[in-house]
């Protein structure tokens, strides 16, 4: 159960060797956290880090394999399975996702389509049996590593900003949906991050750590919020972004 | 649809008669500290066949009573599950005016009790800081007032209660006849079974007056020595602690202790008068949408100062309506909503005697700059009751804190340890964030319980989202 200050006991990643996902999972472990559920590819490739939350005070540290490509059946059975295994799951977090190659992307539609298969429709797919599984227990929260990316697509890497607006929209009708069940979804959307999957590329202005994002996105949780920027000032960026007049919009160095 | 119709919510029920009480109401609860709130669907039978009826069909995630919901935390809601309120079930089966015995439905409140029976001459054994609990929620917490010291909890003045189990039967539960189920259930938190009735042994009073003596105590060992030497020729005591003062002046209070006035102690006019009445002044209500920072550090040091200074240094024999002096903040209906939208929580602990070194440091801790809370109460309590119960004899603190600051889950779990490592422990009925890995070393006779409590519910039906949290009755074992 989710606490009077926001700790919750248990949670599951979608996506669970992202290193936002992985600093989220070290604080809240820090804090009451004793069941994790990591959800990812390649398994296997967790064990030291679930090794290391088993030192950290975890209690119940499990890999279990998840494609974000694989079809809606095989995520609702990874779903209950978890949830049956487990008893009430506090907390699931959806932190899987790619970026893709935009000078690639938007010429293939193969390579786009995998891009958004991955990011949007592979995300909804999982997403929707969990949702089911908190209303069944009255009570949790998802929250949900979007972008600012996806408030606006920009022309240097929209394909990336295309699904995570696809993904943030659906998030936030969901959670429109799920008022007054118990089940809260929180939407994050930080900006440039410094992970593995921004390396190589240039810092964009407001630069973060995966600890400054987890930091963020557990004050949402606590406090129940729809929204979380990180850092909190590009709600102001973007606000002022969103505005922008296409043609000028285009012309921007983004 | 069968009682009278008017659930929580104001929603209209499903058209399904044949259903009845079984079709509940999918209601979002809090307590009363507004956290954590889930969606469990609210029953609420008119009497205890109705009760027997649920019970035994609990559905997939069980089910738990609840009362007027004011305990802090999340002990009377089951997420996702079914809650049984009892505020249907309370009716007067006896009340004998000779003796001060008297058998309430469960749904009762303390407030109705004192109304009803006071003109009588007579008034309920133990009074919590609030008049609008049930006396099923009085149980299910062992509830003490300010006479603890002298009087010991509320399950100390229960004669009898009637307890329906998982399954549906009903048994009549004392504490000769069926010491382990009674011991289990005084402060049980609602994991043992749904009390239904209990029978009560009031306390006679002459008049509806409390004849109050205040001092003011310099500091934290000031107050706790004057607490020591006195305490026993007061029926009611209770110290009120300044959090915000520091340095030689830590911990400085005011002493309320008192005790009933007798016909003789009041004065000509008052006495030939209606004498026993127990009539709260009307409930006003807190403003809705109050922001979150209203009670700010500077506000809250001035009003400190301001309570301290008015407050006599020494006053004795003075006159006070009994709800004035039990239950101050009863006139204000839903004074928890100053706290804002992330609502509140109480810090009760207590510590034995002996152990005053950790009252100290959890007070200066209080009044390091890093908690928001600016007045604690402070009491001396008597023998404990139930496995379960929250008081042992020693020291209660008990403060109200804002849930809306991050910084304070560090700070209280660093109390926690202080707590259990003196020995002490925290009060359930208060508590929304206790790291369950305490429990144990909190309440000794935990093992015991968990006994009983898997005897009287062997399928695991009763569960709460206390129980999931913290390890408790069936939400734990499924
Ligand atoms: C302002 C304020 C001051 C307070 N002061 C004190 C105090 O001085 N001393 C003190 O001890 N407490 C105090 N309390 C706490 C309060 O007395 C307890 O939490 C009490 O249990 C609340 O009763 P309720 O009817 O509201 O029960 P709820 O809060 O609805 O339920 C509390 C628990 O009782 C169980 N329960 C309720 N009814 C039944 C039943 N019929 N059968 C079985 N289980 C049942 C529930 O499952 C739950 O576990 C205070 C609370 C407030 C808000
Ligand atoms: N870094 C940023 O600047 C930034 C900014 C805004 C938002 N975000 C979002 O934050 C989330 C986490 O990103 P991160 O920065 O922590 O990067 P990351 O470490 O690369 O994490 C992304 C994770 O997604 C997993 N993944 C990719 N494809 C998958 C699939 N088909 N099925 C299952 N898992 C898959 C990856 O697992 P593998 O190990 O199997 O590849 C990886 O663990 C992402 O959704 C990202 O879009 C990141």
């Amino acid at each position: 159960m989710k606490d009077a200050l926001g700790s919750v006991e248990s949670v599951l990643v979608l996506g669970g060797g992202s290193e936002i996902a992985l600093a989220t999972v070290r604080a809240l472990v820090a804090r009451r956290t004793r069941t994790v559920v990591l959800a990812a590819r390649r398994p296997g490739e967790l064990e030291s880090v679930a090794g290391e939350l088993r030192a950290a005070g975890a209690t119940t540290v499990e890999t279990v394999a998840f494609d974000a490509q694989d079809d809606a059946e095989a995520h609702g059975r990874l779903v209950d399975d978890v949830f049956d295994r487990h008893g009430d799951i506090d907390l699931v977090l959806v932190a899987a996702g790619v970026l893709g190659e935009q000078s690639r992307d938007e010429h293939d539609g193969a390579a786009a389509r995998a891009v958004v298969g991955t990011n949007f429709l592979g995300l909804v797919s999982a997403i929707v049996p969990c949702a089911e599984r908190m209303r069944g227990q009255g009570h949790g929260t998802l929250c949900v590593l979007s972008t600012v990316a996806g408030e606006r697509p920009r022309r240097s890497n929209f394909v990336y900003g295309s699904s995570k607006a696809g993904l943030d929209a659906f998030a936030q009708g969901l959670g429109d949906s799920l008022v007054g069940t118990g089940v809260n979804v929180v939407v994050v959307r930080p900006g440039f991050v410094r992970t593995r999957m921004t390396e190589g590329l240039d810092p964009a202005p407001f630069a973060t750590t995966p600890e400054k994002v987890a930091e963020a996105a557990l004050e949402g949780i606590a406090k129940g919020s729809h929204t979380v920027w990180a850092p909190p000032v590009l709600r102001y960026v973007m606000s002022v972004l969103r505005h922008v007049p296409r043609p000028v919009f285009r012309r921007l160095p983004l | 649809m069968r009682g009278n119709g008017s659930r929580p919510g104001g929603a209209i029920p499903r058209a399904a008669p044949d259903l009845g009480v079984a079709d509940g109401e999918p209601t979002l609860l809090t307590g009363w500290g507004r956290t954590a709130p889930t969606l469990a669907s609210l029953h609420r039978p008119a009497d205890a066949e109705q009760v027997a009826e649920l019970l035994a069909q609990p559905g997939a995630r069980g089910l738990v009573a609840r009362g007027l919901g004011r305990s802090y935390g999340d002990a009377a809601q089951n997420a996702g599950g079914r809650v049984l309120s009892l505020l249907d079930v309370r009716g007067v089966r006896g009340f004998d005016p000779k003796s001060g015995l008297i058998a309430v439905g469960a749904g009762f409140s303390i407030g109705d009790l004192a109304r009803l029976v006071l003109p009588h001459g007579w008034f309920p054994p133990v009074l919590p800081g609030t008049s609008h609990v049930t006396v099923g929620g009085a149980i299910a917490a062992d509830v003490h007032g300010k006479n603890h010291h002298r009087e010991g909890s509320f399950c100390h003045h229960v004669r009898a209660f009637e307890l329906v189990s998982p399954g549906g039967e009903q048994r009549t539960v004392t504490p000769e006849g069926t010491p382990e189920v009674f011991a289990a259930t005084a402060g049980g938190m609602g994991l043992t079974g749904v009390v239904v009735e209990a029978t009560l042994q009031l306390v006679a009073v002459e008049t509806d007056r409390v004849r109050v003596d205040t001092e003011r105590a310099r500091n934290l060992d000031d107050v706790m020595e004057r607490m020591e030497r006195g305490d026993e020729d007061y029926r009611y005591s209770v110290a009120w602690i300044d959090c915000l003062a520091r340095g030689s002046a830590l911990g400085r209070s005011v002493l309320m202790r008192g005790d009933h006035a007798t016909r003789a102690e009041l004065s000509g006019g008052e006495r030939s008068g209606a004498a026993l009445g127990f009539s709260p002044p009307r409930v006003l209500s807190a403003p809705p949408g109050v922001p979150s920072g209203l009670l700010s550090t500077p506000a809250l040091r001035a009003f400190n100062e301001v309570y301290f200074r008015r407050s006599p240094r020494r006053e004795q024999g003075r006159l006070e309506a009994l709800h004035s002096y039990f239950h101050p903040l009863d006139i204000v209906g839903d004074w928890n909503r100053l706290y804002g939208p992330r609502g509140l929580l109480q810090y009760q602990l207590v510590v034995p005697f002996g152990a005053e070194d950790a009252l100290r440091q959890v007070v200066e801790r209080l009044a390091g700059e890093r908690a928001p809370a600016f007045l604690a109460v402070l009491k001396r309590f008597g023998d404990g009751r139930g496995m379960l119960s929250f008081p042992i004899p020693g020291w209660t603190l008990t403060m109200d804190l804002p849930a809306g600051r991050t910084e304070l889950a560090p700070f209280l779990d660093g109390l926690d340890e202080l707590v259990a490592g003196a020995g002490g422990r925290l009060y359930l009925a208060k508590d929304s964030r206790l790291r369950p890995e305490l429990l144990e070393a909190m309440y000794p006779e935990l093992g015991r319980w968990r006994e009983v409590q898997a005897g009287l519910d062997p399928e695991g039906v009763l569960c709460s989202d206390l129980g999931r949290r913290l390890g408790l009755g069936g939400g734990s074992r499924r």
